[in-house]
């Protein structure tokens, strides 16, 4: 395991994704501190008719860091399976795997310590973008109580979530996404297995997960019923489900509650799920697999 | 002298066509073992399966007396090997790659160990360099301490002088015998080159098409003296048995309704003589071509000389 | 005879002028008295917590605070840095419907809240460029307090004001203030938002776009009343 973060950590491909992130991260904060009341306009459209709303105060360091998320991690899954989709077929690209493999160590546990290399760089790359998203941005724009603006169904609801009942969601939701992003992990890792070049499981690995992401979105009851259940893509969002908040008979938020824990528990098996057939079949593939590389 | 490698009816089919088709040799402690054979020939595949990275359709490998499928820890933990050219991580160092493969081949890694290492194979002073910086023969020079760092019994060398110049190879060369001779390893060299194997190797086998042609003492086999011959008897079964006890046994193999048999063309009267005292009666001892005219129209391609008819 | 019959006549006709007369000026001195209640009353800090129950808005309650100054000055403030206050709430004082303008009162009636039965007025602005066109309250005559208000303005449409009191009552000032707005429905504009689909919600039927209601109910805890008010606090 240390041999193969210290092998991850050599490679300048690694920090690419750290720079990204960082990248973007500074681009929304720039964009917000500079003009975050147009977007906030946006947001708020007619309810500025009827209510009167402080925008500095709105535009803090939670509603910020949930703001980013929303993009990023729908960007993040290319930067993982950069990693994952390397892991295999990196190796045999590099002509290293056929080394790696003579040596006193079962095939298995070559792929377990592959994965679990993925997973801590999807983890580092999570709390990277904790501390760039969420600190640096409650450094920036303070804190205050949170905003989500959400559809649920056919309406859409403004939600307000009390200052001290946000932290302990956003870890929640990282550590939600930490498991979301392991599916593309694994994904990857199994699309990895297959290829002697890095560039065929990492597009294949983004192309995979950009059409279940539209499938996931079309709105055919077929589809809705028999397919969307079972595509992970319709989980990766999930996070979002720690900011809803349960509301009362009278449409107070309840502090410390969840609208729909069920829905997000089962989404988490799912995942798990996921997981668990992905590297179930990459194990076998990969402990029969010939090495000709 | 104790075996250390023995192959019995190896074979590796693929859909299409067959890599390695009933293979069996043996290696004894000490040996440095030629496999020779042109390109595409199998040793490559033969090599890969030695290794556990490819997997047999049929037969056994046992290396060290265990089962290698049943044992692949144990086994591997004594076995050094240099596949092909030698791929490095380009964007580690020397001592890093060295420290990395160092460590999974389950030793306890230090710094002097690694230096060593890199001193035996000429290559201390680049030990912080990255391996993307280094030329060929310096790769090979490291991808040797890669196999040797962990001091393994046997060490299997595929096509190591590939890609080498001159100085190169010759380097290679002295290093096998070094290693066979002051440092008591079993080498295992394939090559596709009949001179390389001649000047290293004490026993060797000649594969092709996936079939071992002929299996022997290098001296013995590459005799001037000695040539290959078809031998036709009454019971091939019965006269193969008693040439397998006999001093002519290691160069005597079954091709097709005949016995192949490396033979010093001087002794043909007393194998004659030896088969028909035991009843085998002798229909025809046809000498074919030496061995070495043989490999190397094997390798050159020329209207292929095919010592026996199948 | 004559004489007899036209001083009836005259008799009758008095006694229905005066009868005309008399509620009109009687629902006059109901207001007035509970104007000269609201009268005593220069400037007041109110603390009190919001909560706002409005469709579209799942926000919790908010302490806030109430400044109001003679004759109109009323700022709403919540203690949050993040608040949505309704927009409207500047007419939320009872102050702001009685005090300062002239207008023409017109007696409605009377009409049942609960267990009281109270006198509906209908309030005219005189004056053409006021933002109210009407105003309807119903006061208590018992008590001179008003305990709801109906008020049709040009710019902020109509809201209602529903009010008990308490303690303050002889200040005219509510424990209990509820406050009925018009709001537009809320449309969070398409792709802003990929949102996860926990499948618990069902599409309805589409709807056309109705004005929904919108309430905000404020508990007072607190008057601090003729302590002065910096005008700084209304900006």
């Amino acid at each position: 395991m240390q041999i193969e973060l210290f092998k991850i950590s050599k490679r300048p491909r690694t920090y690419i994704a750290f720079a990204a992130i960082s990248a973007i991260v500074l681009i929304f904060q720039f964009a917000f501190k500079a003009d975050g009341q147009s977007y906030m306009n946006l947001l708020l459209q007619n309810v500025q008719d009827n209510f009167d709303l402080n925008r500095t105060n709105a535009i803090n360091g939670y509603f910020m860091c949930y703001i980013i998320l929303n993009t990023l991690l729908v960007q993040v899954p290319i930067l993982v399976a950069l990693i994952a989709g390397d892991a295999i077929s990196g190796e045999a690209n590099m002509g290293t795997l056929r080394l790696l493999l003579s040596k006193p160590v079962s095939r298995s546990q070559v792929l377990m310590v592959k994965f679990m290399a993925s997973f801590i760089f999807t983890v580092l790359l999570l709390v990277w973008m904790a501390v760039m998203a969420l600190f640096l941005s409650m450094m920036i724009f303070g804190t205050d109580d949170m905003l989500i603006f959400r559809v649920k169904g056919d309406e859409s609801q403004i939600l307000q979530i009390t200052q001290d009942d946000v932290m302990w969601r956003y870890f929640a939701a990282f550590g939600y996404a930490a498991v979301a992003l392991t599916v593309i992990a694994a994904l990857a890792l199994l699309l990895s297995i297959f290829a002697e070049n890095s560039i065929g499981p990492i597009v294949a690995t983004v192309c995979i997960v950009i059409i279940c992401t539209i499938v996931s979105n079309i709105n055919v009851p077929v589809i809705d019923r028999n397919v969307k259940p079972w595509l992970f893509t319709s989980y990766l969002v999930g996070w979002k489900g720690f900011f809803y908040i349960g509301t009362n008979e009278e449409g107070l938020p309840i502090k410390g509650s969840l609208e729909n824990w069920p829905a997000i528990r089962n989404s988490l098996y799912i995942l798990f799920l996921h997981i668990a057939v992905l590297m179930g079949i990459a194990m076998l593939v990969f402990r029969k697999k010939d090495i000709l590389s | 002298m104790n075996l250390i490698l023995e192959v019995n009816h190896l074979s590796k089919k693929y859909r299409d066509f067959t890599a390695v088709n009933d293979l069996s040799f043996s290696v004894h402690e000490g040996d440095v073992y030629g496999f020779l054979g042109q390109n595409g020939a199998g040793k490559s595949t033969t090599i890969r399966m030695l290794l556990t990275l490819i997997s047999p359709t049929s037969g056994e490998i046992r290396i060290f007396g265990k089962n290698l499928a049943s044992h692949r820890h144990d086994i591997l933990a004594q076995t050094g090997a240099v596949i092909e050219r030698p791929d490095l991580y380009k964007y580690l160092s020397a001592y890093d790659n060295l420290s990395v493969f160092a460590k999974m081949s389950g030793i306890k890694v230090t710094r002097k160990l690694i230096m060593d290492q890199l001193e035996l194979v000429g290559l201390a002073d680049r030990s912080k360099d990255k391996v993307k910086t280094f030329s060929q023969g310096m790769k090979q020079r490291l991808g040797i301490a890669v196999a040797l760092v962990h001091n393994p019994k046997l060490i299997i060398l595929d096509e190591p002088t590939n890609g080498l110049d001159p100085q190169g190879i010759a380097d290679m060369r002295n290093l096998i015998l070094k290693l066979s001779r002051q440092m008591g390893k079993t080498v295992l060299v394939s090559s596709h080159l009949l001179s390389e194997i001649e000047v290293i190797a004490t026993r060797m086998l000649i594969i092709h098409k996936g079939k071992k042609i002929v299996e022997g003492f290098v001296q013995e086999m590459l005799d001037p003296a000695k040539t290959l011959v078809q031998l036709d008897t009454t019971d091939n079964g019965l006269a193969l048995e008693y040439l397998q006890t006999t001093k002519w046994g290691t160069g005597a193999s079954a091709a097709g309704k005949s016995i192949r048999l490396n033979i010093n063309k001087n002794e043909i009267p007393q194998l004659v003589s030896q088969l028909t005292e035991r009843g085998t009666g002798i229909i025809s001892v046809q000498p074919r071509h030496s061995l070495e005219a043989y490999f190397l129209s094997l390798t050159n391609n020329e209207s292929h000389v095919e010592p026996f008819a199948n | 005879m004559k004489t007899y019959m036209m001083r009836k006549l005259l008799l009758v006709m008095v006694g229905a002028l005066i009868a005309v007369q008399l509620p009109a000026q009687e629902i006059e001195s109901i207001l007035q008295k509970a104007r000269q209640k609201i009268e005593k009353v220069n400037d007041y800090e109110a603390s009190g917590k919001m909560k706002t129950n409005v469709a579209f808005l799942k926000i919790p309650v908010a302490n806030v605070k109430v400044y109001f100054k003679k004759p109109n000055k009323l700022k709403l403030k919540s203690e949050k840095g993040v608040s949505f206050v309704p927009k409207g709430a500047v007419n939320i004082s009872i102050g702001n419907i009685l005090s300062g303008e002239a207008f023409t009162v017109i007696d409605a009636g009377t009409e049942k809240l609960g267990k009281d039965i109270l006198r509906v007025a209908k309030l005219l602005p005189t004056d053409d460029n006021s933002d109210v066109v009407l105003s309807t309250v119903y006061i208590d005559p018992v008590n001179n307090v008003i305990r709801k208000a109906r008020t049709t303005t040009r710019e902020n449409g109509t809201y209602e004001l529903e009010m008990t009191y308490g303690k303050y009552a002889e200040f005219g000032l509510p424990d209990k203030l509820v406050f009925s707005f018009n709001t537009k429905d809320y449309k969070l504009p398409k792709g802003i938002t990929f949102d996860f689909d926990d499948g618990a919600s069902t599409p309805k039927p589409k709807q056309d776009a109705k004005p929904k209601k919108g309430r905000a109910e404020i508990s007072f805890t607190k008057y601090e009343i003729n302590k002065g008010i910096s005008d700084e606090v209304f900006k």
